[in-house]
Formats: structure tokens, C-alpha cells, sequence
């Protein structure tokens, strides 16, 4: 008896422990020292230079240059996107704005973050920030949901004084994710994920040439395939804390023992 | 998890380079590259106003043969780069000639640095600035091949040769749908010329850059010339109909067509069951436009019924505006099920600003991907499992419960045997 709620007490422990852990283990964004981080923006989405999540990138260019760069989401994550521009040392007022697209060039909203910042003149520079939904397996096609794939940040200065125009700038582009887990599974995966080019790049695979590539994310995979979750987690806890209860219970109804009136004989 | 697979998957790719670099020796990669090998043309004002000493204390043609020398020792191995002059040569006043003079000064091809680099020296700042003419002829030089072509312009002052808008020309050059693009460098530019300059940017998907220092024009020069190294996917070309029975049929692929103001394009896409359709599309803006637009893309069937839609609409500076559409057709038992067709019918809502010329229409590119739909395996919410601590509650009350009335039920049996 006594080992039997020892166990129980020990897993419920476990239990308590390791629900909420499976959920917080974030997916350490691989920073694959910031040595290698791409230093140069595409200027379309053709062009997009690729990032890591957790990898810092950076590049120069012009006020008024579209800055294009693209990174993979999986299911589940929630990703966060932020930009800082440093602006020349003279320049007026101008606006800036980071925008979002998913893999079908589908404009992703932003649930908070200043997307769209005005720098006063002379600032020295602008920070943009831009929390997306949290990415699910499948969402039906008439709905714009944020689906595991390549994802555009397009940088630009959307408001200037013509004078302002060409004038050298640095950016620098992050994105991370918060996993969040099982809280956001639906009921559905996606064939294939949203990485445009993709048919095209099946369909050629293997013969080892070095092609040009829409987006080369999820070439060897490495899209989580949607069978694990922290729920299968919270479920077997709960599976076992209700076998334990059901014990409990049955034992409560038995009293401690065998019933005094019974004669040891039968 | 993700990153334990992603983890593998690096493993995998780091294994596959490593077969790649073996099976395939360098010799016989080169004449692949040949064929698409990226071709950059830098364009280069060699006009009078050239001679004005104002960037760093030395004058522009100084900075601009330095720079230019940067650039050749830095040139990407692959890169086929040329160099084109404009009004290098003629000294006169007569309008009609100084026009004409635009001159290869070297050919674009696999690049000798000594040459190129002699052959930039003995530039001296000379005639007009024919900037209209020099682009077409730019264009002509890069012609061929299936690589990247990029023309990297650089000038000081606003084109000379009127009526020939350079900015018409560079929207000509993008219309032919060579996939060219045309970067521009204003030196020390003043307003009228950085008008121009960032006008040509902007017809052609480039980047226009203001330029008062030595060190960032080869900055910038060398930049867009290692860009243009990048593989990149060209688009093909292709013409969409005004209406679906007489629209071409598109595969997987990246395609570019010209859409006019205020007029439909369609394309057929056809869709196994089991299939997914994706279809994505931008429609830059390649001259001045009204500044609230949108895109329409609708996945119709052959009949006319709308099957999904994707739209966007914005307002503002921008340089494409885009959408797309996912379309799974879902799988049948029947093997005789044939594949659909579905139309893609294509508008916007741009609007051409005042004195702006509507034709040819705005470049547009579109992705269609046909892959494998949902298969039907879904995540593990089907399978009805559960999180949160409500959950846990409820299932630890549903045992408790059930142990007690077994316990019952057991106790109660007893007692019924006990009594017969």
C-alpha cells in the first residue's frame, strides 16, 4: 500500500513537473554562430536572403531599397520578427515598416509590436517588432492562418522626403519563436509545407545540381511531421493519476483490511 | 524534437554536399555555368560634369575609377562582367551626335582585370549624357544565356537626350521580360537627377543609391555585382488570356506576364485529386501609381463557380503588392476521377497616376506549385488526447469515481454470496 502511494505521489510529481516543462521547451533556435549570419538583403521575394530563427542577419543598403529576407516557421511556434535600422547621421522625418508574408506571399498580421514606426528627424535609428499569430498544422484554404513555412519579412521606408532618398542605411533582422505547444494543435496537417517552389524541387531532387531554389527550407525535411506533442504528455499523466484515483476510490469502499466479521476460515 | 529532426536533417544535407562536391568535379559543372552564368554591365557616366572635384576632395571620375578598380579585383569568379561608357567620346556641341555616344569599353564576358582595368584608366570626363540610348544598347550587350543580367548605372546628372525618357526605356527593357534588372548610383545628384535615376530603379525591381563618398560607391558597386552572383530562379515567361477557355495551362513553375490597367489575366492550372493547387502572385509597381491598391487572385472552375480567393489591398510606398490561394482538391476511391481544371483569374486595382503611360502593363510573377494535399493522417489532437489541468482534473474525478462504485459493486457481491 504504502509503496503504491509512493509511486502515485512520485508521478504526480513527475506529472506536475514534466507537463509544463514538455511545454516551455522552447525549440532552441539553432544560432549557428553569429559568424555566419547572412549580411546582405534580397530585394524581392525571389531574391529573399535565407535566415535561420535565432540568427541575427544584417545588411546595408539605401533608404527607399525593399529589403527582403525569409525564414522557416514549424507548427506551433509563434514567431516574433525585429528590425533595427540605423539611419544616417542628417535626414528628416521617414517612416519605416516590417511587414510579414507567408509562403504564398499571403500579408501575415501582426498580433502586437510597433510594425510601422516614424523616426523624427534625426533620429539615429528605428526599431520595428512584429509578434505573428502562432502557426498551426492546417487551417481550411479559405482562412489566412499562419501555416508551418517559409515566411517573407519585407523592410522598407514607406514615408520620406524625396531628399532622403538613397541614402546609406544598416539593418539588422531577427527572428525568434516561442513554442507553444500542443495549447495550439488542430485537426490536420498539411500535405507539404508552405515553401513556395517546392513541387518544382521534388520533382527534381537527386540529380545533384546545384539549382536555383525559391526557398530551399525543408529540403531535407525537418518539418516536425505533427505526431508528437506535449499532449500525448498531459494525456498519460492523466491516464495514470486516474488509474491511481480509481485504486484510491476502491480501496476507500474496502475499509483498512479484511472485514472483521469474517471468520479467517472462509 | 524540431530539433533533434532539424538536427538530422543538417547531418543529411552536410552528407549530401559532401557526395555532391565528389560525384560532381568542377570541370563538369563549368559549362553549365556558362549558360547561366549571372552577366552584370556597369554603365558608366563619362560626361563632362564628371570633372566637378566634390567627392572626398577628388573629382567623380576619379572616385569612379577607383571604385571601379575595387570592384574588378573583388568580381566573383563566375560573374561575366562588362563595362559600357556613355559620352565618352564625343567633344562637339551638335545634340544629335553627342546621343549616339555610348561605346562598349569592354565586352562582357569571363573577365581579365588587367585589360578591364586599362581600359578604365584611359577614361577622361568628356560629352553629354545619353543615359535613354546607353541602357538599350546595355541591354543588347547582356542578351543571351539564362543567368541573372543586372546593369549597374552610375551618373552624375539627369539624361541630355530628351524626348528619350530613360525611364520609358528601362520599363521597355523590364517589358521584354528578360528578367533585367537596372541598379542606379547618383553621384553627388541634385534633384531632378535623383528623380530619374530612382525613377529607372524602380521600373526595372532595382535599387537607387545616393552616393557623396569614394568608399560607398565601390561599397555599393561591389555589393550589387556579388548579388548578382546568387542563383537566382528566372521566370518564365508566359501570356495569360482574358478569359479561361483561352488561357494557357501552367505547371509548377515561376512564371512573369504583364498584367494592363484594369484588365483580367487568366491561366488554367490542372489538379489531380489528392493534389493541392498554391498559387501566388505579386504585381510590382513599376511607375507612378495612385496610392491605395489591391490584388485579386480567384481559383474558378471551369464553370464559373468561385472556389477560393485570395485578395490583399494596401496604401502607400510599395513595390508589389501580393496574394495567394490553396486550393486541395480532395482525394476520390474512383480511379477513373480525372484531374480538374482550375482557372486562375488575375485583377488589381492599380491605378496609373496622372500623365503616366499605361502600357505595357505592370510586370507581374506568379508561383503555381502543385503538391501533395492533406493525406488524411492528422495531428495528435485527432486522436482526441487532451492538455491543461482541467483535463487532468476530470480524469482523476472519473477514476476516483469509478473505483468507488467497483469497490461498491464488489463489496455488494460479496454480500450477496454471503447471504445464498
Amino acid at each position: 500500500m504504502r509503496i503504491t502511494r509512493m509511486l502515485g505521489a512520485a508521478l504526480l510529481a513527475l506529472g506536475l513537473a514534466a507537463g509544463p516543462a514538455a511545454a516551455d521547451s522552447s525549440p532552441s533556435p539553432s544560432a549557428s554562430a553569429d559568424g555566419d549570419a547572412p549580411t546582405r538583403a534580397g530585394s524581392s521575394f525571389r531574391t529573399a536572403t535565407e535566415i535561420e530563427q535565432g540568427q541575427s542577419a544584417t545588411a546595408s543598403g539605401s533608404t527607399g531599397d525593399y529589403l527582403y529576407w525569409s525564414f522557416p516557421a514549424d507548427t506551433g511556434q509563434r514567431p516574433t520578427v525585429r528590425a533595427t535600422v540605423k539611419l544616417p547621421a542628417t535626414h528628416g522625418s521617414e517612416t519605416w515598416q516590417l511587414d510579414v508574408y507567408d509562403g504564398l506571399r499571403r500579408r501575415q498580421a501582426c498580433q502586437y509590436g510597433a510594425q510601422t514606426r516614424t523616426a523624427a528627424q534625426g533620429a539615429a535609428s528605428v526599431e520595428l517588432a512584429c509578434v505573428l499569430r502562432t502557426v498551426r498544422g492546417w487551417s481550411e484554404p479559405w482562412a489566412d492562418d499562419p501555416l508551418p513555412g517559409t515566411y517573407y519579412l519585407r523592410l522598407t521606408v514607406v514615408d520620406l522626403a524625396a531628399a532622403d532618398l538613397g541614402q546609406p542605411v544598416s539593418a539588422e533582422v531577427r527572428a525568434d519563436s516561442k513554442d507553444i505547444g500542443g495549447a495550439a494543435a488542430v485537426d490536420g496537417t498539411l500535405g507539404k509545407p508552405l515553401v513556395p517552389g517546392i513541387a518544382a524541387k521534388s520533382a527534381g531532387q537527386g540529380d545533384g545540381s546545384k539549382t536555383a531554389v525559391l526557398s530551399s527550407f525543408g529540403r531535407d525535411d525537418g518539418w516536425s511531421s505533427g505526431w508528437w506533442s506535449d499532449r500525448w504528455v498531459w494525456t498519460g499523466i492523466g491516464a495514470v493519476l486516474a488509474a491511481l484515483a480509481g485504486i484510491g476510490g476502491y480501496v476507500l469502499t474496502r475499509g483498512s483490511g479484511r472485514p472483521s466479521r469474517v471468520p479467517p476460515t472462509v | 524534437m524540431i530539433t533533434r529532426q532539424r538536427l538530422a536533417a543538417g547531418v543529411c544535407a552536410l552528407l549530401a554536399a559532401l557526395t555532391a562536391g565528389i560525384a560532381f568535379p568542377a570541370g563538369a559543372v563549368a559549362d553549365e555555368t556558362d549558360q547561366s552564368a549571372p552577366k552584370v554591365e556597369l554603365v558608366l557616366d563619362v560626361s563632362g560634369s564628371m570633372r566637378t572635384r566634390d567627392i572626398d576632395g577628388g573629382s567623380r571620375m576619379a572616385a569612379a575609377k577607383q571604385a571601379f578598380n575595387e570592384v574588378l579585383d573583388a568580381t566573383p569568379e563566375e560573374v561575366r562582367l562588362g563595362i559600357r561608357t556613355l559620352g565618352a567620346n564625343y567633344r562637339g556641341n551638335d545634340r544629335k551626335e553627342g546621343c549616339k555616344d555610348t561605346e562598349q569599353l569592354y565586352p562582357v564576358g569571363p573577365l581579365n582585370r588587367t585589360d578591364a582595368k586599362t581600359a578604365v584608366a584611359t577614361l577622361a570626363p568628356t560629352g553629354w549624357t545619353p543615359i535613354g540610348p546607353a541602357l538599350l544598347k546595355a541591354a543588347g550587350d547582356l542578351d543571351g544565356g539564362n543567368g541573372t543580367r543586372r546593369i549597374v548605372l552610375i551618373s552624375d546628372g539627369e539624361d541630355t537626350c530628351q524626348p528619350l525618357d530613360p525611364c520609358e526605356v528601362a520599363r521597355e527593357i523590364a517589358a521584354k521580360g528578360i528578367g533585367l534588372t537596372i541598379d542606379t548610383l547618383g553621384l553627388v545628384p541634385d534633384a531632378k537627377t535623383r528623380d530619374q535615376l530612382s525613377c529607372i530603379a524602380d521600373a526595372t525591381g532595382g535599387t537607387y543609391t545616393d552616393v557623396r563618398h569614394k568608399e560607398e560607391l565601390s561599397d555599393r558597386v561591389g555589393d550589387l555585382v556579388e548579388r548578382a552572383a546568387d542563383p537566382v530562379v528566372t521566370p518564365v515567361a508566359t501570356e495569360g488570356a482574358d478569359r479561361c477557355e483561352k488561357a494557357p495551362e501552367l505547371k509548377s513553375g515561376l512564371y512573369t506576364d504583364r498584367l494592363e490597367f484594369g484588365r483580367q489575366r487568366w491561366y488554367k492550372v490542372s489538379v489531380d485529386p489528392g493534389k493541392e493547387l498554391r498559387a501566388a502572385v505579386s504585381v510590382a509597381d513599376d511607375r507612378a501609381v495612385n496610392p491605395d491598391y489591391g490584388v485579386l487572385l480567384r481559383a474558378v472552375t471551369v464553370h464559373g463557380r468561385e472556389i477560393v480567393r485570395g485578395e490583399a489591398a494596401g496604401t502607400g510606398r510599395t513595390d508589389a503588392v501580393s496574394t495567394g490561394l490553396r486550393y486541395p482538391k480532395q482525394d476520390t476511391d474512383d480511379d477513373t476521377a480525372s484531374a480538374e481544371t482550375v482557372c486562375l483569374q488575375l485583377t488589381t486595382s492599380f491605378s496609373a497616376a496622372a500623365g503616366v503611360k499605361t502600357s505595357p502593363g505592370l510586370p507581374l510573377e506568379l508561383t503555381v506549385d502543385v503538391v501533395d494535399g492533406p493525406s488524411g493522417h492528422h495531428d495528435v489532437a485527432a486522436f482526441g488526447l487532451g492538455r491543461g489541468w482541467w483535463l487532468l482534473g476530470l480524469l482523476v474525478l472519473a477514476g476516483f469515481l469509478a473505483g468507488l462504485l467497483w469497490g461498491w459493486l464488489s463489496r455488494w457481491r460479496v454480500a450477496v454470496w454471503r447471504t445464498n
